[in-house]
Formats: structure tokens, sequence, C-alpha cells
């Protein structure tokens, strides 16, 4: 060692830098500086070569020695940098699990959306399919070509949003659908289902909406029953509220069908013993329904004399006011967040 | 409809409970809709409600009932003065049971003297309706002095028996009410409200819902036809009828009854009227209404002298019934004094002085019948039922005539209506009948035959029906049947003809529903379909919207539907800086009926939409973080006739970007680039982020900080913090609003395909920062957009990192810093390789842009 004084010192020296680090970034700056490619353990190796001979192999053992030292105690440090870093952050003073944590800003769907997807998923099992058609319509589809004759009583059970356009409208019911989708898919068989908005001149209350949505339902085939239309709407109802949820279906009269029903299910709250929801009848009107009438098959493309048809239809906003206890129709389209947040 | 079942009982045996028969109409389509106990209780099935007690309110009249031990029917044995009260009397009633009692009454109808008169009597303890009280309050009758004289019971309004609101006097019942019997039993009823659908109409009438009962319960059905007495001269000594428009008036049937005397009509038929709701006014308007319904055909009773009297003045001495059109403008006066203005599509009954009635809807002021008439004459007849409607729908005239005209009234009833009208008058007003109807029938009510067979009801119902069954469902309901078998036919044809009292009857499909429902839809069974399932399509809009939902949920959004309905001053307001570049009306489509002007036209845009749901929401809450899928309708991308339906995406953004908190976070309010990152990850998850561009650009919505949104080269919409004059407009406060608005369509192509997995590299990737001075107005799109072509197919990812103005940067200029990260798929790339591509990239930009280089 004594041979060289020079090597002694830089030792010295690297211990005594590497005593005063601190952190990584210190730990990483010292290594750069004493072993790092141009550093300065490497420099003391490079100059072996500019040695004379006979004093090569004494220095370079000695050279070689350095280097391991600086090197140990460079490994060394870096240890125990490693375990007081480990043991501050195992201290954790001050943590209290209480304290709320960071959330991150989460959407939800619209309830009528949401309601809706169900619904939709739940016919989709059944084979329906999604049919979209338009808001605005004529007085032909949304009434005319479903069986309602112009000046026809049935109209006063629609009251209608008229636009200065003569026989043009905000359609009532997702009905004229039925004749769009009949028109643009004759001769296939049809089963689809037809969400979306409608609209009627009604004050807006607690219990109606001059907005609010629809999902229709239409099987069109060559062997279609108003038995399979029960079936149908069972197993809808089974998935959608429960199994062993009992339907009644009352004869109703909707001009596009016939024969038609309203069908009610027992009363989810109270189980039919009688409540305030289902106004103490046991029951709960959830939609209407019925087979296609003839005449509208036929304004549709097909021959009732080959094909029949059942049409459903029910009210999104009526269906999630019954799952989530909605006792005003309003809150759906006044979107206060306080409304919306909870779902 | 309104039906008391004391009523309906004369006309049909009910073998069932009241909740029995209330579930069995219901279920075949007369839906009983409300059911009102007078004087009983409801059966123990629907007495869901707790029991009434002294000083509940009930929600009407009805709903309490009469104790069978405590009210009776009594008989005034005297009425004497109070001797301390000049308005009150003191009445002593036999009540059948012990000594008669004394009770203090102010009833105006009983006065000093009076006897014999039969009263509703309520002893001590008697429940009964507090008739001083605002509501339909119970209380219990205790005795009690009055002025000093004992009072034991009372002498009962309909008020406080709860059968109606009258107060002005107590119940007189009729001569013939049993003293003594519990008056439950005498009056006590159940009055059924049934909905009557748009093809129901025959069930206005007592006598119609019979009809149905028999025919759902299988019970004995008793109408007494109506006959009359009649005496010389003829009708038509009287009047001749001719009808000219029979396209509108398809039979005018008129009798005349004589020397009627005008009086109160007698206690049970005003007792019904009241109960089916119709308020007596005398015994001829009563007999009209009565017979209205009883048999469901609204009558007309003229006064007789009044119409001679019009004849006379002309120079004829016959009265003539003419039934025509108005004519355009033609003036007339109806029954409440109001003069109207006719059209030519109005129908009217003239004579040959002109105008008396409007058909169907209301009579004429002049010829209506007075406490003065003599002499009837009774209108029956049938009108064109859409036009009657028109009518009384134009002229705001609702009744319950013109209802059931409106729906129809078969021609075949107007006799009987006629004959049952002059028996009445003839009973209840003392008038005798002319002989003989007058009448003019130009259009004969067809007999109406339809088929039907057990393959119909298979295929249409589901259900295995023999011919014999098929034909005693239809018997049930009065038709008449008829069999044909033919040899080609498998089966037979069963031909049911449709009773003269139905007119919604006319094809199979109305065969089958009236079997369905008597059949019973509850024993119908329920099935799966077995029909093919049909071809499946895709709907790309809809499957479109609904994952544009999601990643908009999952990009921490909240759903909104709003109304499609809203104003153009609303539109108006989004144009601060040029108001006259809003769209003008001929943009919108406009209701013609709003509810109100805030929703009187159809939006163009979601934008307005969510202002508005701002507006409202920012008032309780600071933040908003919010979007919208919906249709947007413009009359200028439609076909003419109907308005484009475009559908549209919008997003509003409010308030601090995380609320606050107790960590420090970032309670910045949101702004451009919030929007634009929501944005950027709708596009990239919608796969299309490639070909998306935002340029600089600002819509009249916006303030400065704005952009349009392109997708290639086709403008799709915008993005932008609100013009704060827009914000002012909204009361929406001075932090920024930030909205998005975007056509969703031309997204649709690139949902329908799936790009191919890109392979994953095995070796590492390379990152080198480099920062470019450029001039201040090069955006960085184009820096970036000219650094992606630049790079190769080693560039992977180009992050702008740092934007810096200021010293050592020269004014005028700005610093941008990209960090861009290189990877090959097949090696290690080397310091050679990753600078030969910055050399590449430096070149280009100092060449396009004249960027500098800045040196770390």
């Amino acid at each position: 060692m004594s041979a060289f004084p020079e090597l002694s010192q830089l030792q010295t020296q690297a211990q005594a830098e590497l005593a005063e680090v601190k952190d990584d970034r210190q730990l990483e700056a010292w290594r750069i500086k004493w072993l790092g490619r141009k550093g300065l353990v490497p420099a003391a190796i490079k100059k072996i070569g500019s040695l004379p001979k006979e004093e090569r192999a004494a220095y370079g053992q000695a050279v070689n020695q350095l280097k391991q030292a600086v090197q140990a105690a460079y490994e060394a440090r870096k240890q125990a940098l490693r375990e007081e870093a480990m043991a501050a952050e195992l201290r954790a003073e001050g943590f209290d699990p209480t304290l709320p944590g960071r959330r991150p800003q989460v959407g939800k769907l619209h309830p009528v959306t949401a309601t809706m997807r169900e619904i939709i998923r739940i016919f989709a099992h059944m084979g329906f399919q999604v049919y979209t058609a338009r808001d605005v319509e004529t007085d032909e589809y949304n009434f005319q070509l479903l069986n309602f004759p112009k000046g026809h009583p049935a109209r006063e059970m629609q009251d209608t949003f008229h636009t200065t356009i003569p026989d043009v409208l905000l359609r009532t019911h997702t009905s004229p659908g039925q004749i769009r989708v009949m028109r643009e898919r004759y001769p296939e068989p049809i089963r689809v289902v037809l969400p979306g908005k409608c609209y009627r001149y009604e004050q807006v209350t607690a219990r109606s909406e001059m907005m609010f949505h629809q999902i229709e339902g239409l099987a069109v085939g060559k062997h279609i029953t108003f038995a399979d239309l029960k079936g149908t709407l069972q197993a809808f109802v089974e998935q959608l509220f429960g199994e062993g949820r009992r339907l009644r279906f009352r004869a109703s009269h909707f001009p596009f069908t016939e024969p038609s029903a309203e069908v009610d299910v027992d009363c989810i709250l109270c189980g039919g013993k009688g409540c305030r929801v289902c106004k103490y009848t046991g029951w709960l009107e959830i939609l209407g329904c019925g087979m296609v009438h003839p005449n509208v098959l036929r304004n549709g493309g097909y021959d009732p004399d080959e094909w029949t048809g059942y049409a459903f239809g029910m009210g999104p906003e009526r269906i999630a006011m019954l799952l989530y206890g909605v006792d005003d129709i309003r809150y759906f389209y006044s979107n206060d967040v306080r409304f919306l947040a909870q779902f | 409809m309104r039906v008391p079942l004391s009523w309906l009982k004369e006309y049909v045996d009910i073998p069932v409970p009241v909740d029995e028969l209330i579930e069995r109409l219901t279920l075949a389509g007369l839906e009983v809709v409300n059911t009102e106990y007078i004087g009983v209780l409801p059966p123990a099935s629907i007495r869901h409600q707790k029991q009434m007690k002294p000083g509940d309110v009930v929600t009407g009249p009805g709903r309490i009932a009469w104790d069978r031990e405590k009210i009776f029917v009594g008989e005034v044995v005297r009425v004497e003065k109070h001797p301390n009260a000049d308005r009150l009397t003191l009445v002593t009633v036999d009540y059948g049971a012990g000594e008669p009692l004394t009770v203090v009454t102010g009833a105006p109808n009983l006065k000093p003297g009076d006897q014999g008169q039969k009263v509703a009597f309520a002893t001590a303890g008697a429940v009964l309706i507090d008739a001083y009280a605002d509501t339909f309050k119970t209380k219990k009758l205790k005795p009690g002095k009055i002025r000093g004289i004992l009072s034991q019971g009372m002498v009962c309004s309909e008020r406080e028996l709860g059968i109606s609101d009258e107060h002005e006097g107590i119940i007189i019942l009729p001569q013939d009410a049993p003293v003594g019997t519990p008056l439950a039993d005498y009056l006590g009823d159940v009055v059924l409200d049934i909905d009557v659908t748009p093809n129901m109409i025959r069930i206005a009438s007592v006598i119609g819902v019979a009809r149905e009962v028999a025919a759902i319960l299988e019970a004995p059905l008793h109408i007494p036809m109506p006959t009359w007495q009649t005496s010389p001269p003829p009708a038509e000594a009287y009047a001749d009828v001719e009808i000219i428009d029979d396209d509108l008036c398809h039979r005018y049937t008129a009798t005349i009854i004589r020397d009627v005397q005008v009086q109160p009509a007698p206690f049970w038929m005003q007792h019904r009227l009241k109960l089916v709701g119709q308020r007596p006014i005398s015994n001829l308007v009563d007999i009209t209404n009565y017979v209205m319904f009883e048999w469901g055909q609204p009558l007309h009773a003229f006064d007789y002298d009044k119409l001679l009297a019009r004849a006379r003045r002309i120079g004829r001495d016959k009265v003539k019934i003419i039934v025509r059109r108005a004519e355009e403008g033609e003036k007339f006066t109806t029954l409440d004094g109001i003069e109207r203005v006719l059209d030519k599509d109005t129908l009217m009954i003239c004579d040959e002085a002109g105008p008396i009635a409007i058909g169907g809807v209301m009579g004429g002021l002049e010829t209506e019948v007075s406490e003065t008439t003599r002499h009837v004459l009774l209108e029956s007849a049938a009108f064109e039922f859409i036009n009657v409607r028109r009518t009384a729908k134009k002229l705001k005239l609702p009744s319950e005539a013109a209802y059931r005209f409106s729906r129809g009234v078969p021609p075949e009833l107007n006799p009987i209506g006629n004959v049952r009208g002059a028996q009445l008058m003839a009973e209840l007003a003392g008038g005798n009948i002319a002989e003989g109807i007058v009448e003019d029938y130009p259009r004969p009510q067809p007999v109406v035959e339809v088929p039907v067979t057990p393959s119909d009801v298979r295929r249409w119902l589901g259900i295995d029906l023999t011919p014999k069954e098929i034909i005693g469902i239809l018997k049930r309901l009065e038709f008449d049947i008829r069999i044909q078998e033919d040899e080609q036919s498998p089966e037979p044809i069963i031909w049911a003809t449709v009773p003269w009292y139905r007119l919604d009857v006319t094809i199979t499909a109305d065969l089958l529903e009236e079997i369905a429902r008597i059949y019973g839809y509850d024993q119908i069974p329920e099935t799966l379909m077995a029909d093919e399932l049909p071809p499946q399509h895709h709907n790309w809009p809809y499957e479109l919207e609904e994952k544009t939902r999601d990643i908009l949920v999952a990009a921490g959004l909240q759903e909104t539907i709003n109304y499609s309905l809203t104003s153009i001053d609303n539109y108006r307001k989004t144009f601060p800086e040029n108001p006259e570049a809003a769209p003008g009306p001929e943009k919108f489509i406009t209701l013609a009926n709003p509810l109100s002007q805030e929703r009187s036209v159809l939006r163009r845009c979601l934008g307005v939409s969510a202002l508005e749901n701002l507006q409202r929401n920012l008032r309780y809450t600071d933040r908003m973080a919010v979007f919208e899928i919906g249709l947007g309708y413009r009359p200028e991308a439609g076909d003419g006739l109907l308005p484009g339906e475009i559908r549209l995406l919008a997003i509003a953004l409010a308030g601090p970007r995380r609320p606050g908190h107790w960590l420090p976070g970032d309670e910045e309010p949101m702004d451009f680039y919030d929007a634009k990152g929501i944005l950027e990850v709708l596009f990239q998850r919608l796969g299309a982020w490639e070909d998306v561009t935002f340029r600089a650009e600002r819509a009249h919505i916006f303030g400065p900080k704005a952009a349009g949104i392109y997708l290639k080269d086709e403008k799709i919409g915008n993005v932008g913090e609100v013009h704060p004059k827009v914000r002012e407009a909204f009361d929406l406060g001075d932090k920024p609003v930030v909205l998005a608005g975007l056509r969703l369509d031309p997204l649709i192509p690139y949902i329908q395909t799936r790009k191919a997995l890109q392979p994953i590299s095995e070796f590492p990737p390379v990152k080198e920062d480099m920062a470019f001075v450029v001039d201040e107005n090069i955006p960085a799109g184009v820096v970036e957009g000219l650094i992606r072509q630049t790079g190769g197919m080693y560039l992977k990812a180009v992050q702008l990192f740092d934007v810096y103005r200021g010293d050592p940067i020269p004014p005028g200029k700005k610093s941008l810093a990209f960090s861009l990260t290189f990877q090959s798929p097949t090696k290690t790339l080397t310091d050679k390789d990753t600078a030969k591509l910055r050399k590449k990239i430096m070149n280009r930009l100092q060449r396009e842009i004249g960027a500098v280089l800045r040196e770390a």
C-alpha cells in the first residue's frame, strides 16, 4: 500500500465523501465521480499503462484492491441507504386511515337509459333487436296507418303536439315505428324492440310528462299467437321483477291491436296485499299489448291471412319509478344532479 | 260511466259478490276505475283502507256505512215551532221502534204543521258526515240540547249521509218507503265507475253494462222493451221530418207528447241521476237524461208550441224538421245563451224558419223546454260520429249527449229511445202521446255478418276451441249464428250476425277479440314463440350511441336527458356578438300548440339544452360534468316535409376539476383542455383518433378558447369555453363553462371495422426528448403532426410535455418540448439509429416551419 500513497489517499477521500452521501441521487453522483466510466477509480486504473513495466504488477494489484474496496464501500452504502429508506417508510407517523380517500370522478347512465338497457337486454335474449324510428312524424304514420282515422275518438286518448306544418306532429307513441320497420323488412319475419322518445300535450305533473320514453315490441311471423304474447311477457316480467311474479291480462282497447290487453303485475311492493303504490288493488299496470290489427299488418305490407303478429309497449319511466321508488316523474328530465347521483 | 248496482240489477241477475263482479268486469275490458259505497261497507276483500272513525276525512261522497241499528226510514208524526228559535223546528219521527223521538232541525223543507213525510232518521250514536265541516269529515251523533230542547236524533240531508254535496234540506223519501227499514237496505248502494274505451260506447248506459254482465257471468238478462199508450191524432199531424244531408244524419225520429206538466221528477229518478252524476232539473229534462243513461240514446225535447209559432211566423201551419249542414258563417244561439258562428261542416237541426239545434251537440235557446212548456217534440236521432266529435270539439261543447253521438249511436236505437222517453213523459209529466213516430231513415243500419272458424281462433289466439265452444261464447254476447258447412272446407265456418246495438264488430279480428275476452285472457296459456327466428340486423347508430355512452361514463361524465323542446329566445342568447346570425323561425320545427313559450320549438342542437341544464343545476352544485346523446331537428336537412333528425352528442363541464379535498389536488376550474381530453379518449376508443384534428375556429357560442372538430376534412363539431356573455345570459357565474357538441353518425364507419392487433415488441423502447423553438402562431398540432410524419415506423409515441415562453426564448416565439418513444419490432435501437431519426425530424421542422432545436 505504502508503495502507492496516492491510491491510499484516493481511497480515504472516496470513503470520506461516501460517508456524506445522504440519498440515492447523491449516491449516483458519487458513483459517477468515482466509479463511472470517466471516474477517478477507472482513471487510476488507466494509469497503469504509463508506468514502467516492473511497477505495473504491484500497481495493478494495489489499484485493483482500491477498486474492490471502493466498490464494496459503494455497495454497503447503497444497502444502508435502502434500509434507511425502508425504515423511514415503515415509520409512517401521522397516518390516519379514516381520512377520506381520493375518489376517481365516475360517471353514470341516466336512470331511464339504464332501465331501457335492462329491458332491451332481456328482450335481446328472446331474439328481439333494436330498431330506431324517427321522433317527428306525419299524421299518417302516427295515426292513420295505425287504424286511427282522422276524427276518430280513439285519438282522444293521445293528446298531440302538432307542428305548424300541416299533418306533421311529434309522435305520441313509438308505434309508428311498427309501420316503418314492417315496410322496411317485408317479407322477413320481424322481432324488434323500438325504444324512443314520445310527446303528449299534457300538463306536466308528478304523474304525467309532456316528454317520455316508450319501448315497443313487435313480432310478426306466420305462427305468432296471443298465447306467445303472454308467454313472452311472462318471461320478461320474471326477468325484470323477479321469478314467480304474477301477470294479469285485462281486455282493453288500442286501435292498432286486436285483441288488446293491458297488463298488470302483482304489486312489487306489497306482493298483492294492497298498498298506497298499487292503490290497494294489489296490481300495477305496466304495459299495453295485443295482436297486431289486420289493417296495420296490411298497412305494413303483410297479408293478415298469412301473417300474424303481436305488439306491446311500456314506459321505462314508469318501470324505473317502480324499481327505484320514484314518486315524481318530473325528476327524470329536470336532470337535478341530486337525483341523478342516486342511481 | 257511473253505474249504480241497484239500477243494474233491474236488468240482470248478479250471482256474484261485488268484489268478484268488479274483478270480472275489469278483466273483460270494463275497467272499474273507482267504486263508491253508499251507506254500505265495501266487501272484506277490498276493505283495505282503515275503517272510518268519527273525525276521519273521507275523500268524497260515499265511504260511510249507515249503521243498520241506528239509521232508519222514518215518518214525520208532527212538526212544531221551536219555542226559542225562529229558524228551527221540532220534528217528531216514528222510526218503527218504540216511541217516536223528537229532534231539532233547521231544515227548510219541513214546516210546522207538516206530517207524513218519509225521512232518513238517525238515532244517537250513528256516524254521519259533519255537514258543517269543509271536508267530508265524519262525526258521531250525540243527543244534546239545542236552544233548550233535547234533540234525540237527526233527520238527515244527502250530505250528512254521504250521498252527495246537497245540504239545502233533508232527504224526503218516496211515500211508499217502509218505516223502520234500515236505511242501508232501502237506499244503500254501490256505484261502479267504469272506464269506457272508445270501442265500447255501448256500455255508456246501464242496459249496455247489463248486457256485458250477463255475457261475462252467464247470468239471465231481462231488459223490458218499452211500450206506450198513444192517442190520436197521429204524430204526422204535428210535424214532418226530412234529412237533407244523410251522410251526417242517418236517422231522425220524433214523437209528440201533449199536455205535459213541468215539475220536478220523482225521487227515484232524481236519485238515480244524482248517482250517475247528473244534476236533476225538471221532469222533462230529467227524462231525456234518464233514457240516455238507461239505454244510451240521447234525446232532445223541443217546446212544440215554440216550433209551431216559428212555423206560423213564416206562414206554415205545421212544423217541419229539416236536417242539413249549416251555411258558412251562419249564426245560432245555443241554449247556454251564447251565439255561435257555424261552418258548412256543422250539422244543424232546422225548421223552415232556420236552425233550432246543433245536431248531436246542443239545442237552441229559442225552442228549449221551460216551465211553461205544454207540448213536446221529442227527438231521437243518429249522427255520423266523426262529424259530431269535430263539431263538439270545435265549439268546445262537450256534453254527455255529444260524447255518445261522437262514438256512435246505432240508428236502430232511435225508436226505442223515443218510445221510452214518451212513455216516461206520459207517466211522470201527465202527458198523452200522439200516435206513431215521424221519421226519416235514409240510411238503414246494415246487418253485419262476420265469419270465424276454429282455425282462425287457433292461428290468432293460440287456443283450440270447438265450434260449439265458439258458438256458445258468441251467443252469450247475443250474436245470431249461422253455420256454413262446406265440402271443400275441412271445418265449418261460423257466421255471426252482430247485435244491432253494436257498431264495433265488422271483421273476424273483432270476433276473435270478443271470443278471447269472454273465454278469459287468463285462460289462454303462456307459450314460447315457435316461429322461426328472423334474420338479425345491425343497428349501427344505436350501437354507436351505446358505445359512446359507455366511454363517456367511464370518463367520469354523468348522462343527462333533456327536453327536446326549447325556445328560439334561448338560441338567440348563444349569439352574443351577432344576434342577427341566430337561426330564424324557418330553421325550427315549431309547435302549433305549445304548453309554454319556453318549450315551443324542437332543438337544433344539444348545446342549448346543456346550458339550460347547467342553469338549473348550478344552483345546487358547483361541479357539473355531464353529457347527452339525442337528436337535433333540422328542417333544412329533411325530406321537405319531415325534418332531418341528427344524432348528436353534447358534453358540458363547469366547476373544479376535482372537488375540494384534504389532500392538495387540482381544484382549478375545468377548461377547454378537459373537454378536449375527454374527446381524445372518445375518439381513441372509437378508433377514429388518427383521423381527428382540432382546428382553431370559433363558433358563435364560444369565446376565444375554442376549436372546430374535424374528421379527416369533414367538420363534425365544436368544442370551447362558452362566451362570457352567454354565461351571463344563462346565469352561469363567472367561472369557465366548457361545451362540446358533435354529430355522431360520421363515426359509424369506425365501429364497423375492427383493428388488427399490433404485435408487441420484445425490444426495449428508447425515450428521447426534443424541444423546438417555433413562432407563436404555429399550432402545437402542426408540430406534432410533422414529427409523426417524419418519425417513421420506429416512432411509437409523441407526447408534448412542456410549453415554455420567456427568457431565453425570444419574444414572439415559444418552446415546445416533446417526449418521443422509438422502438423497433426486430432489434434493439442504437444511439446511432435514434440520432439519425432526431436529425431527420429536426431538419424537416427547420425546413417547413423554421423550428430551431433547443439544446438542453
